[in-house]
């Protein structure tokens, strides 16, 4: 039946480019039944997505990307990640399902048991013309033979400027190729020659601050994130943390998207999300430039954030599934994903068709980053199930006891360190990336 | 008549006839509603804060919230909200109930305006304040513009702690204190008429009456506002998060935290068990303190 169904996907891949390529309505052909019958399922199901699940995003992927999808009725639902995995296990345990097909993380697709999901195998050997990276599909199996997601989007995090700043600059410093300590002294000139701090990191409630400490700043300064916690150089990090806050807008607690307090001004070098950027960019894209993150003595460390599609085993339309997470990964809708929601494709190959000049500046950057002499990839924890949100409250409380409250830098290290360990006891996960490879659970140092 | 009935009926009938029947019956729905829907999830929600290790039950989720870096600083700004925003509201509500029950003429509108912040969700007031309250809000822009002031003030910034408290006080008592008004209002309008015209009788004072008798007769809608409020206070959130965020911790923040960024329902339910245990300790305090004497409640 798989095998009846290729040349309906490819025929629905094909309507798509040449509607894209045309500028007029897409009319998809639908995977149309086969010879034999074969057909995709028409009943409706609901894609639950922690990824673009603000209203703006939500209603950016129904009306553009949703739409062109005509096999099956689907109905979008972004969630947080909490009531997104209660959902998929209520519905598991329910043995009936409105979900269809599951948009998240590498990471919330960890926390979850990977029994829930189908197997993707068939469906990835089928898409394998698509070009997607190895690594990602590799990421795509969380450690097991089965094809738990396919790929679906990635982002990453770079430093978004106001060409304003760029006058401050430490003397001899390009943007493109900063070190943290440069970053230091950048956010000083700006306070000391304007009377204003107008550096930001997203420190607030729903901030990713944490990823920022544990993709960048932890490698960057030690080469690993868990086995070198509490080292000499994690302590040389901190410090320049609390250095660098010295000049960082107080403001920066609250702000969860950078591209608000870059729009209004009140921020002109904000480190964050390219998704948490691109507004700013949009607004006023003449204003701001795209640079690479910060590098450290261990080098330029960056995390790719992938985002894959997955099939719940409750699934009510598994034939509609397939057949949509087919649709989401053409280089037509790729693109689409790239201009309206700004996450990056997964496919190796240039997609490039109709995207705007704002992110045009944006991609730009993220290109730069990883093409940088020094950079490296470090990758989101992998096999915290569950835990994947203690993990993260440790380097934030971390960055709340040193940087805000002022706390010994030793002390602390030594006892969330403690903390950490518990945590990666608890899961058993074995290190990533940077962390050298472990046989058993990940070890602090 | 039930003697009668208890005599010649079976059980179910006997019931139905019987005098209890319809009290009972009346209050049915509410113990159904609130056993399957708070008495079973607050059972629930404190057993499971005993069983952070699988399988044992112990005190390993309060450890853990106790030794929280945050645990402290929520603590104390639960309370310090509480002993400050509370009894601003109440006097608040109170000198707007005696405005509009007053009677002057336009009085209605007041209450429309008062009791506008009722119609607005929590987060919506926390987005509304801190537009306001913002380096480029509303308010600093005016002070700006009116030359009072020439760089933003961080109203919102941990550095001025104090400041940032007061914006949250503020916002919390624009928010919530049309609820304590409309209870107050209600109680107000309970109070007999003959008490002030025997009072008008004797000449007593606008001051002497809204003493000797408005206050002592609002005794039972004081108390109800209290508790109330006391309970919102207790769960003071959305508010907090728009205007502070990690800034100023508060124990439903925690408990919000722990589940759903943490995925930790353990110690979330210890949190949600403190803060049970909290609001239950001062209700009881305010049920002795102001107690109703049962003539009263007759009235």
């Amino acid at each position: 039946m798989r095998h009846l169904r290729m040349p309906a996907a490819f025929a629905l891949a094909l309507g798509l480019i040449a509607g894209a390529c045309g500028g007029g309505p897409t009319t998809t052909p639908t995977a149309s039944p086969g010879a034999t019958g074969a057909a995709v399922s028409s009943d409706p199901f609901v894609m639950l997505s922690t990824q673009l699940n603000t209203v703006t995003e939500s209603e950016a992927l129904r009306s553009q990307i949703l739409s062109g999808f005509t096999a099956a009725k689907v109905e979008f639902r972004g969630e947080t990640a909490g009531p997104f995995a209660d959902r998929i296990v209520a519905e598991s345990k329910a043995g009936k399902g409105t979900v269809g097909v599951i948009g998240g993380l590498h990471g919330d697709f960890g926390a979850l048991d990977l029994n829930l999901f189908e197997d993707l195998t068939p469906l990835a050997t089928k898409l394998k013309d698509r070009g997607f990276p190895a690594e990602f599909m590799e990421l795509g199996k969380l450690g097991t033979t089965r094809q738990i997601y396919i790929p679906w989007m990635q982002a990453t995090y770079i430093l978004g400027v106001n060409k304003q700043a760029l006058q401050y600059l430490p003397s001899g410093v390009s943007v493109d190729n900063i070190t943290y300590q440069q970053l230091t002294q950048w956010c000083k000139n700006i306070s000391d020659q304007t009377g204003r701090k107008r550096c930001g990191l997203p420190a607030g409630p729903m901030s990713l601050l944490h990823r920022l400490i544990q993709g960048y700043m932890y490698p960057a300064y030690t080469g690993g994130l868990v086995t070198t916690y509490k080292s000499s150089d994690a302590a040389a990090l901190w410090q320049e943390m609390k250095n660098l806050w010295q000049y960082t807008n107080p403001q920066s607690l609250q702000i969860d998207f950078m591209q608000e307090s870059m729009l209004s001004g009140e921020v002109w070098v904000g480190f964050d999300h390219v998704a948490r950027l691109v507004k700013a960019f949009e607004g006023k894209p003449n204003d701001f430039v795209a640079a690479p993150a910060p590098k450290g003595p261990k080098g330029l460390y960056y995390m790719s954030v992938l985002a894959g599609l997955g099939i719940p085993k409750s699934t009510p339309n598994k034939s509609g599934a397939e057949a949509f997470i087919d649709y989401m990964t053409t280089t037509a809708v790729q693109a689409k994903t790239l201009t309206t929601v700004a996450f990056f494709p997964v496919l190796t190959q240039e997609v490039s068709a109709g995207v705007p000049p704002h992110l045009k500046a944006i991609s730009d950057g993220v290109q730069k980053q990883a093409k940088h002499a020094d950079a490296k990839v470090a990758l989101l924890p992998i096999g915290l199930g569950a835990k994947g949100g203690e993990f993260n409250k440790v380097q934030l409380d971390t960055f709340q006891r040193i940087v805000i409250k002022n706390e010994d830098i030793t002390k602390v290290l030594s006892e969330q360190a403690t903390i950490l360990q518990a945590v990666m006891n608890d899961t058993k996960a074995p290190c990533w990336r940077p962390d050298p490879p472990s046989t058993g659970p990940c070890q602090v140092k | 008549m039930a003697v009668r009935a208890g005599r010649a009926l079976p059980f179910p009938a006997r019931f139905v006839r019987s005098e209890n029947a319809l009290p009972l019956g009346l209050l049915a729905p509410t113990i159904i509603f609130l056993t399957l829907l708070i008495l079973i999830p607050v059972a629930q929600a404190i057993l499971l804060s005993f069983q952070a290790v699988p399988g044992t039950l112990g005190f390993e989720a309060y450890r853990r919230m106790v030794t929280d870096v945050a645990f402290a600083d929520s603590l104390r700004n639960t309370l310090l909200l509480l002993i400050l925003v509370v009894p601003v509201q109440l006097v608040l509500a109170l000198a707007m109930a005696l405005l509009i029950h007053s009677r002057f003429p336009g009085h209605g509108v007041f209450l429309y305006i008062f009791a506008l912040p009722l119609a607005i969700s929590d987060l919506a007031a926390g987005i509304v304040w801190l537009a306001i309250f913002a380096d480029t809000g509303y308010l600093n822009s005016a002070l700006n513009g009116l030359g009072l002031t020439t760089d933003p003030i961080n109203f919102l910034s941990y550095e001025n702690l104090h400041l940032l408290l007061g914006t949250v006080i503020v916002a919390e008592s624009w928010r919530a204190t049309a609820i304590v008004l409309v209870i107050l209002l209600a109680g107000l309008q309970l109070i007999p008429r003959e008490y002030f015209e025997a009072a008008d009788l004797f000449g007593a004072s606008r001051l002497k009456r809204t003493l000797l008798i408005v206050l002592p007769m609002l005794r039972p809608s004081l108390q109800s506002a209290l508790i109330i409020r006391t309970i919102f206070a207790f769960q003071t959130f959305a508010v907090v998060l728009a205007l502070a965020g990690r800034q100023l911790p508060v124990l439903s923040y925690e408990a919000y935290d722990w589940y759903y960024n943490n995925r930790n329902e353990f110690i979330a339910a210890a949190f949600a068990a403190l803060i049970l245990v909290m609001t239950m300790t001062v209700v009881f305090f305010y049920l002795r303190l102001l107690r109703v004497k049962d003539a009263e409640l007759q009235r």
